[in-house]
């Protein structure tokens, strides 16, 4: 078998195999912070809308909170509260690609909540912020 | 060496000399001084950053990827080390984008020595290159609502983001 020849169609099986490593929809990740907070949580009840946008919108006793930079719009552009650099929306109505890499999402929860909460936030708070999100129309 | 290749050309007419090679002298004179006056402490086009997608999207995601060639390879490392606790912000990366990040700006960095004994810069803006450059910038500019901090290089240099930095180009706010 000749693999030089058919060199693209292994690297496009492969990509196909591997996608889903990857590439996520906002849903997926909301179930997976659903799966993690019912085990690390024995009194988990489920995500509130409104407690991911109280978590989002208010300071937590530091100088910043998420909407310093996102503002409390999510569907809008934001701006980074220190540098200026122009943030594109959150929400993912307003931004397709938003939520679509368990990896991205996972690096910047582990930034952002160290940011404003000063310690990695929950599976709970991750949940209730996503939830909120979703639900915001654009 | 144009200069005296003109003056050659000059001799070979036995000092007659037309009108269109005086316009070249003056133009050519006029280059050389403007040559000299132009010729740079900090280069006016650096590297762009866009030798490392890596580097561009981790990076410039919260600010200008800024061009590695503005600090030297010492204060790329002591800030690759320092990325949890980045000028107030965790910044951090995973190991391997970390260590890709790094190789990229310390191979990309400025090789001019900083003074001898002094600690690496971790700011741009600290570097003797951009203090000389800036220092007629005046205060107001800094803290204007649309350039917000030194680190925002496009607010008044429109090419930042290409490694234009040429000062006939910058657009300060009001």
């Amino acid at each position: 078998m000749n693999f030089t020849r058919y060199r693209g169609t292994f690297a496009l099986i492969v990509a196909m195999v591997c996608l889903p490593a990857w590439a996520a929809t906002p849903a997926e990740l909301l179930e997976s912070f659903n799966k993690e907070a019912w085990q690390s949580d024995p009194g988990f009840k489920g995500f509130s809308r409104q407690r991911g946008q109280q978590l989002f919108q208010l300071a937590h006793g530091g100088e910043w909170s998420c909407a310093s930079c996102h503002t409390d719009n999510p569907a809008a552009s934001g701006k980074h509260a220190k540098t200026g650099k122009v943030i594109a929306p959150l929400a993912p109505s307003a931004n397709a690609d938003r939520f679509t890499s368990a990896a991205k999402v996972e690096k910047w929860f582990k930034r952002n909540c160290n940011d404003v909460l000063g310690r990695a936030c929950t599976p709970q708070e991750k949940g209730d912020v996503l939830s909120w999100l979703m639900g915001i129309a654009n | 060496m144009n200069l005296a290749l003109n003056d050659k050309t000059a001799k070979h007419k036995r000092g007659r000399t037309s009108l269109g090679e005086w316009i070249s002298r003056i133009s050519l004179a006029a280059s050389a001084i403007s040559y000299l006056f132009a010729a740079p402490a900090f280069a006016d086009r650096v590297v762009p950053d866009t030798g490392n997608t890596t580097y561009h999207s981790e990076c410039g995601s919260c600010h200008m990827a800024f061009p590695a060639q503005l600090l030297p390879k010492e204060s790329w490392q002591a800030l690759m080390a320092g990325l949890a606790k980045h000028f107030g912000t965790d910044a951090s990366v995973d190991a391997k984008t970390a260590k890709e990040i790094e190789s990229y700006l310390t191979a990309n960095a400025s090789r001019k020595a900083g003074p001898a004994g002094a600690k690496a810069p971790l700011r741009i803006t600290e570097t003797r290159s951009f203090l000389h450059e800036h220092h007629e910038v005046p205060g107001r500019v800094w803290t204007s609502a649309t350039v917000k901090s030194p680190a925002n290089c496009g607010a008044c240099h429109p090419g930042a983001e290409h490694g234009d930095f040429n000062e006939h180009a910058v657009r300060l706010p009001n």
